[in-house]
């Protein structure tokens, strides 16, 4: 079976926030809820670097291990999803992620939770494949009509890879290969550029 | 038999001297060779801070300063996000889905590590473990009756605002320790025998349940109750003696006491210290937006907050134990407020020897079987 993998070139990511805007109308995802973000790392600085980032499926999911509810679970595909109508809107899952996946609408007064929301590879969730219910609850689902995620399929640089664990990792291997010279390898300082 | 015939004794002792020299060889070898790791590792080491270090990758460093969570990993750059959460309505704090110029923030690998098998799990075989002590105790100790039996006498010990501020905090830390408890222990406990929908339902009424009577109804009765009672619980002259002599809690000695003994001291102090930082830890859990707490906020708040509770329902058992099934006359005090002067001069002497001139007494009925004491006269 596949292992579905996202993978973000940052050296071809030009921060357009285009995966931003596909994941939000794929799935109607409601306003101050983002399922995918693009950060820029050392904004404004020569060599400054951006890079896309939404839940990252892990293996071991931190939030799937301290939720009170244990309403995560992990498909066939490696996908890490979880049950809306099992959860309780804690937020423990916000604390224990490293990469801030999960976000909630606001329900009431007192800063209480709704029920999570993060991204879910375009796979849906545990009610029935493409029907109303999951739509409403976790947004389209791609990959049961045999898609990827759009945020990857809509990417204008192909920075953003999403698929197949092994395929992502050959792909991107091969553009590495190709870069060879480039100033990002290892040994270009020690012989071209002077040290201080 | 004639290996050795052509043998000398010089030749011999040779041939021993050989063997021997071969196998010290051999031990001392074998057990120096594997230290030449350290050899390599200290060349590495010289290597690396004479000129090798700027030989290593840079973009290794800079990813691993990324991973690191060292927010814009170069000296004077920072990370940015044209996402961000939404605003709050009236507030300047950002809503929840916030801090998402970060890229990654491992701290809550940590925080699940430590909730889930340290807090989790050593906080609850402490509890287990603890109803187990005290049933045995229970059942060798019994309970600590009123050794003159009842005089039928009666003089007020808590007043009527004293027992309406403890019994709302008491019936206020029940609901806390259930609703707590289950968040904590149900995925392990609750959900196998309620089945995950089920404990869903219980689980989104016990937190809010908690977030409701935790700060509104519990933090300001506590509050109160540490007012109120610190008068009480400062340390005096009798508390040394008192904890000499382990509290009477074993044998028949009944050490000299105020109003409040020393353990009841020591219970007051532990809620003045670690109750009020699981309080305030609470709070900051409480309303996750009011202070724009980040997530490491959270996480340590969490981990203070289930620590300090676990390590309260303890205390709190043993406050139980004693308040009830542990001595006799202990709850009425509580319930009714009066308490039988024997029981006074037997648990709180120094406390009835201030009071015994000026307190209202009340003579309630006479002793049963008239045998134990005489009936004190009421003063006014």
């Amino acid at each position: 079976m596949a292992r579905m993998k996202f993978l973000c070139d940052a050296e071809r990511c030009i921060e357009c926030n285009g995966c931003v805007v596909a994941c939000k109308n794929e799935h109607e995802v409601p306003w101050g809820v983002n399922r995918r973000r693009v950060v820029v790392l050392d904004d404004g600085v020569p060599g400054e670097k951006s890079i896309s980032v939404a839940c990252m499926h892990c293996t071991d999911a931190p939030c799937a291990a301290v939720c009170p509810v244990d309403c995560f679970y992990t498909t066939d595909d490696g996908i890490v999803l979880h049950d809306k109508d099992l959860c309780i809107g804690c937020g423990y899952c916000f604390y224990a992620c490293p990469f801030g996946a999960p976000q909630y609408p606001q329900k009431e007064a007192f800063g209480v939770r709704g029920k999570m929301d993060k991204c879910t590879f375009c796979a849906g969730g545990p009610a029935a494949d493409n029907s109303d219910a999951e739509y409403e609850k976790y947004g389209r689902n791609r990959i049961a009509e045999g898609k990827l995620p759009l945020c990857a399929e809509f990417c204008s640089t192909k920075a953003l890879l999403a698929g197949d664990g092994d395929l992502v990792a050959d792909i991107y291997r091969e553009r590495l290969t190709r870069r060879g010279g480039r100033p990002q390898q290892w040994g270009w300082d020690t012989a071209y550029v002077e040290k201080g | 038999m004639t290996r050795n015939r052509n043998l000398t004794p010089e030749r011999r002792r040779r041939y021993w001297r050989i063997t021997l020299a071969s196998v010290v060889l051999m031990v001392v070898g074998a057990m120096a060779l594997p230290l030449t790791g350290y050899l390599y590792v200290g060349l590495s080491d010289a290597y690396a801070q004479g000129g090798g270090a700027e030989d290593s990758n840079p973009r290794a460093n800079y990813w691993r300063a990324v991973r690191a969570g060292q927010a814009g990993s170069s000296a004077d750059g920072v990370n940015y996000s044209s996402v961000t959460g939404r605003p709050m309505p009236g507030s300047d704090a950002l809503w929840l889905n916030r801090e998402t110029e970060n890229l990654i923030n491992g701290d809550g690998q940590n925080w699940r590590q430590i909730r889930n098998r340290v807090i989790a799990v050593y906080g609850g075989w402490i509890l287990f473990g603890l109803i187990v002590v005290m049933l045995h105790f229970y059942a060798i100790r019994g309970r600590v009756n009123l050794e003159d039996g009842a005089s039928g006498v009666k003089v007020l010990r808590w007043t009527a605002w004293e027992r309406f501020v403890h019994w709302v905090t008491a019936v206020s830390f029940l609901v806390l320790a259930v609703t707590g408890l289950s968040l904590l222990f149900g995925r392990s406990i609750l959900i196998p025998l309620m089945g995950p929908e089920g404990f869903s339902v219980w689980a989104a009424i016990a937190m809010g349940l908690h977030e409701f009577v935790g700060p509104w109804i519990f933090t300001p009765g506590v509050a109160l109750m540490i007012a109120m009672w610190l008068i009480n619980n400062l340390p005096e002259k009798g508390d040394i003696e008192w904890w000499i002599k382990g509290g009477g809690i074993i044998g028949k000695s009944h050490p000299s006491s105020g109003r409040l003994n020393s353990g009841e001291k020591l219970w007051f102090w532990f809620i003045a210290t670690f109750g009020v930082a699981c309080i305030v830890t609470g709070v900051i859990l409480a309303f996750p937006v009011e202070w724009a707490q980040t997530r490491s906020t959270m996480q340590l708040s969490n981990v203070i907050h289930g620590a300090s509770a676990l390590l309260w329902i303890a205390f709190w058992m043993g406050h139980a134990y004693i308040g009830t099934i542990g001595s006799e006359g202990s709850l009425e005090a509580m319930t009714t407020g009066y308490v039988d002067v024997n029981w006074a001069k037997q648990h709180h002497d120094r406390w009835y020897e201030e009071i015994a001139d000026s307190a209202e007494h009340v003579t309630v009925q006479q002793p049963a079987g008239g045998a134990t004491g005489e009936p004190t006269t009421a003063k006014a």
